[in-house]
């Protein structure tokens, strides 16, 4: 892993993110990618708080905090910017929660896509608005508990397949990665860095607050989600060439739901249910991979 | 009484976020042994904190800013890094 990836850091410790923090591996591995030339434009999400309380900021280039649902508008216009100014340098790079690519955001991103905008956007998912206190969005799994959605009546609608969606606007490059592979995550950015238009990462990053997990379980519970195919990791070059980057291990979903404490209330058909869900899934997947 | 404001609300000097010495929030604490340590940096990649330091080959953990979440001792392949309460 050491031997592939950049040693070069581009966020100072003592950023706010909670211990064991998914989200902070994410952008720690993409900027070790993108380097010093980069301008990252953050919506409303956990990274506002992370980047840290002002006049204090914890990420080592250009960083520009926006409205929620502007990111993708945002990071157009900042590209355009640039453009006039005759920088082809600088990557822009959109770094969004999944309540700001899912929901909020959604409307802008489409537009962005669909105009081909020359940017990276990149979707940290954990799978529900964490920031302000773990409410459910349209990323957060079937049968997963939040605050607005408790034990009760825990959701009963899936997740949203927000990388079909963008494959969808037939974007040069979609992806989805994870935090427990980052030789896999970096090649993806290295990968966008290098293609012109509206590039689009889907990033695992499981989140020990929210989830009601162990803080030094993430890894293995994104590990897990990779090989229960809960999220596979694929990608989708011009809307219609799908590649499955890692065959997975087919583990029982059981395994990756039991270290959540979100899950803990499901019986064992809820669970029949959702191992019946992700099998669907992934056939899906394999028909689209195979076309 | 005079304050002063940034203008534009403008950092320049990012990455100024280190005078927060977030090791206070430390339940737990890595302590690594360095004997059983098999160099495959591991640790360093999973940190969400940049608290593990390689110089020259030779392993440490910056304790002002570890917060103790124990990725790096649960990911560890040989089980060099144990996580001790923080005595008071």
């Amino acid at each position: 892993m050491s031997s592939t990836m950049p040693m070069q850091e581009y966020i100072s410790p003592g950023h706010m993110a909670c211990p064991g923090c998914g989200a902070v591996l994410a952008m720690r591995y993409i900027l070790n990618v993108l380097g010093e030339k980069t301008v990252v434009v953050i919506p409303a999400s956990c990274w506002s708080v992370i980047d840290g309380v002002f006049p204090y900021s914890a990420v080592r280039v250009p960083l520009f905090h926006t409205a929620f649902e502007t990111a993708a508008s945002v990071a157009s216009g900042i590209k355009a910017g640039l453009d006039i100014q005759g920088d082809t340098e600088t990557t822009v790079l959109a770094f969004a929660g999944d309540g700001a690519t899912f929901d909020i955001g959604f409307q802008a991103l489409s537009g962005a896509a669909e105009r081909n905008e020359d940017f990276i956007y990149v979707c940290y998912d954990n799978e529900a608005y964490m920031n302000t206190g773990v409410q459910r969005s349209s990323a957060t799994p079937y049968g997963a508990w939040t605050t607005t959605t408790p034990v009760r009546h825990p959701k009963d609608r899936p997740k949203k397949r927000i990388l079909e969606i963008m494959a969808a606007h037939e974007i040069p490059y979609a992806a989805t990665a994870s935090i427990a592979y980052p030789d896999d995550l970096s090649a993806k950015v290295k990968k966008a860095k290098g293609i012109y238009g509206t590039k689009f990462l889907h990033i695992f990053s499981p989140c020990p607050t929210g989830w009601k997990s162990k803080s030094s379980q993430i890894i293995k519970i994104a590990r897990l989600a990779v090989h229960t195919k809960v999220f596979p990791l694929y990608e989708v070059e011009n809307g219609f060439t799908f590649h499955i980057n890692m065959e997975p291990k087919n583990i029982p979903v059981r395994e990756y739901l039991k270290l959540q404490g979100r899950f803990a209330h499901l019986s064992e058909e809820d669970i029949a249910d959702i191992q019946r869900q992700v099998d669907e899934e992934w056939e899906h997947l394999l028909k689209r991979a195979l076309y | 009484m005079k304050r002063e404001y940034i203008r534009g609300g403008v950092i320049h000097n990012s990455g100024n976020s280190v005078i927060f010495k977030t090791g206070g929030w430390r339940v737990f604490r890595p302590v690594i042994d360095q004997s059983m340590c098999n160099r495959c940096k591991l640790c360093y990649w999973y940190c969400p904190d940049n608290t593990i330091i390689w110089e020259e080959d030779n392993v440490g953990i910056n304790y002002e800013y570890c917060k103790g979440c124990g990725i790096c001792a649960h990911e560890c392949p040989k089980s060099a890094i144990q996580m001790e309460r923080e005595k008071l």
